[in-house]
């Protein structure tokens, strides 16, 4: 918990979380929870460590145990530390139809994780996910906001290869740069 | 060729811009709406015969003459944009290529409901639609269409944005408001029904993003000329996520009414199915909807050509027809699983289950194992009369529908497909080794 000192938004954050929280009625401002913690993943790291959601806390002025109880119900939030990219796999039915555990399974074998894993060198970690509204385009996976669609084996390798090079920290949903409400 | 009532200017070059948005007849609607009041815009959608194009189909004027107006409590238009039935993915091109349309729906809809502020609920994956939601919405502001005293009419009304955490299950209106609220997804016991008691409290309407944009059409030709297109109940034009097999993917508005025969075969539409197999099964409705195979997808049980209506696709009930759900449109060539393709289902039913109710939470996550033991060749024949079994005793008895969307894709599996099942339990070494789905690797030199 005394980590929570040292966590803390950028001045530009800061202002977002203030205009964020002001779009919910006076007293109700608990409903930015969502919203913020997208935002708080994308600022600290990709994932969302018990001392990130203290402060998230503080800032909406309500119990941590508020924010603990949503952030594991959703599945977008990361509670364990992740890959400088999350690769995130669609896996139910209309991309299952197109192929997407052969998606799944050339990923395991070229990045040498099982789903769920991080690879060696820290750079991905391959999540499986449901439906991401890209049926028409399967299969399809996600990485940062970014819709990868109508994969094959040959744009696997070419996105991955594009993130090793140009990845350099963590990105994540919300991204970094884009502070604006 | 269908009329285009939503998808008109889809293709216009910068039509997400606002200056080609108006140059289109963009926001002239709103205009129009401003000028009339309240009542009369509640009339004219009652008129046009518009049911939800979420799923559901209830008819979104009867929704909006339920809603609640105490003096002196705020009331909410609250977008539905959390598009996550599989299948269905309708609602994310509109947004993301026609925003405007969304907004000037929003503007016209909450005029008339008296909302002075309104929130779009968008699933948070797609948080690239959100920024441009976000920069639509800016538009607006800057040029007077949202904000203090819109085009002059003395009308104040905000628009928000609201991004979701990935969470299928805040689909359903009450788990929606639950997580407008900051709060885990999970769907409240109904009555009071939103209309009454909604967010924060509030009287509350929620509608589909589809169900909004047709606002904007309506109010422009009168809700008349709407209800003149269609067939019967089933009033307008809809949009069909067609996905699967196909040989032209993608999202179609059509006319209701439209045979499904010529939607999958004519080059209009989809165009067949891929590599000239032949059709095994459809799912027409998103993932919960009954699945169907060939011969009863194209004709009813009657022989009657089977029609793209509310109707049409229920005649027969779930003996021998399905629903038109959210218009997510599921081919499955001659190849597939149909039992492979329901673990997929279940397991996303499974994975989606708030945990609030057990028929759900427990059912679901039972039904998902019984069938990863029949994939895996360790199947019985009791193991499909259990699957059946379980599947009855969630179907109606959760808070929400969810129980019933994870029921009725196995019930309708067996029901029309037990053959494939005990095929699985008797030559598990004849068929295990892919499951028969299509295979990426044909997809890796295109």
């Amino acid at each position: 918990m005394s980590d929570s000192k040292i966590i803390k938004f950028s001045d530009d954050a800061l202002a977002l979380v203030e205009r964020m929280k002001g779009r919910y009625p006076e007293g109700k401002q608990k409903s930015a929870l969502l919203p913020i913690l997208h935002l708080a993943q994308a600022e600290f790291g990709g994932w969302l460590s018990a001392p990130v959601m203290d402060y998230v806390a503080t800032l909406l002025n309500i119990q941590s145990i508020e924010v603990y109880e949503v952030a594991s119900f959703y599945s977008m939030f990361n509670l364990k530390p992740v890959g400088k990219c999350v690769v995130e796999v669609c896996r139910t039915g209309p991309c299952w139809l197109m192929g997407a555990e052969d998606i799944v399974k050339y990923m395991e074998k070229k990045l040498g994780v099982k789903e769920g894993g991080t690879s060696a060198d820290g750079m991905f970690t391959l999540k499986t996910v449901e439906c991401l509204a890209s049926c028409g385009t399967a299969p399809m996976m996600q990485i940062g906001e970014t819709y990868h669609e109508n994969l094959t084996l040959q744009k696997v390798d070419d996105i991955l290869d594009t993130c090793k090079r140009d990845v350099h920290e963590p990105i994540s949903h919300w991204r970094k740069n884009k502070i604006k409400a | 060729m269908g009329r285009k009532l939503l998808t008109e200017h889809i293709n216009v070059a910068g039509i997400r811009n606002l200056d080609v948005y108006r140059t289109q007849g963009g926001y002239e609607t709103l205009k129009k709406a401003l000028g009339m009041k309240p009542e009369e815009i509640v009339e004219e959608v009652k008129k046009s015969g518009l049911r939800g194009r979420g799923g559901a189909g209830f008819p979104t004027g009867m929704k909006w003459g339920f809603l609640a107006k105490p003096e002196g409590v705020a009331r909410y238009l609250v977008c539905n944009a959390d598009e996550s039935e599989p299948g269905t993915f309708k609602d994310r091109y509109m947004m993301e290529f026609l925003p405007h349309l969304l907004i000037e729906g929003m503007a016209i809809g909450s005029f008339a409901l008296g909302c002075r502020t309104s929130y779009i609920y968008i699933r948070g994956e797609l948080m690239y639609v959100y920024h441009i939601l976000q920069d639509a919405i800016d538009e607006a502001y800057k040029a007077g269409l949202l904000g203090k005293n819109i085009l002059g009419s003395g009308f104040d009304f905000d628009l928000h944005l609201h991004c979701g955490g990935g969470a299928y299950i805040c689909g359903e209106e009450t788990a929606l408001i639950e997580s407008l609220e900051g709060k885990r997804g999970n769907p409240r016991i109904k009555p009071p029904f939103p209309a009454i008691k909604g967010v924060w409290g509030c009287p509350t309407v929620v509608n589909n993003v589809e169900s909004i944009m047709a606002v904007v059409p309506i109010i422009r030709d009168g809700g008349e000329a709407y209800a003149a297109i269609g067939i019967g109940k089933s009033t307008g034009t809809k949009l069909i996520s067609a996905c699967g097999h196909l040989k032209k993917p993608g999202v179609y508005e059509i006319d209701l009414g439209l045979p499904v025969e010529e939607f999958i075969y004519s080059d209009e539409y989809c165009g067949g199915i891929r590599n000239d197999k032949k059709l095994k099964a459809v799912v027409a409705g998103g993932s919960s909807v009954p699945i169907l195979p060939t011969e009863l997808i194209l004709k009813t049980a009657n022989g009657e050509p089977r029609l793209m209506s509310y109707e049409s696709l229920a005649n027969g009930g779930f003996a021998s027809g399905t629903m038109l759900g959210s218009g997510g449109f599921i081919a499955m060539d001659e190849d597939t699983s149909i039992v492979k393709n329901l673990y997929t289902f279940t397991r996303f039913y499974h994975h989606e289950s708030c945990g609030q109710c057990s028929p759900c939470r427990e059912g679901t996550g039972w039904m998902e194992k019984v069938l990863h033991k029949i994939l895996d060749g360790h199947g019985t024949l009791a193991d499909v009369d259990l699957l059946w079994d379980i599947q009855a005793k969630i179907e109606g008895k959760t808070i929400c529908p969810l129980g019933d969307a994870a029921a009725w894709p196995v019930a309708s599996a067996i029901r029309h497909f037990r053959a494939d099942f005990e095929e699985y339990v008797r030559n598990p070494q004849n068929i295990i080794k892919d499951h028969h789905y299509y295979r990426v690797n044909n997809l890796v030199a295109s």
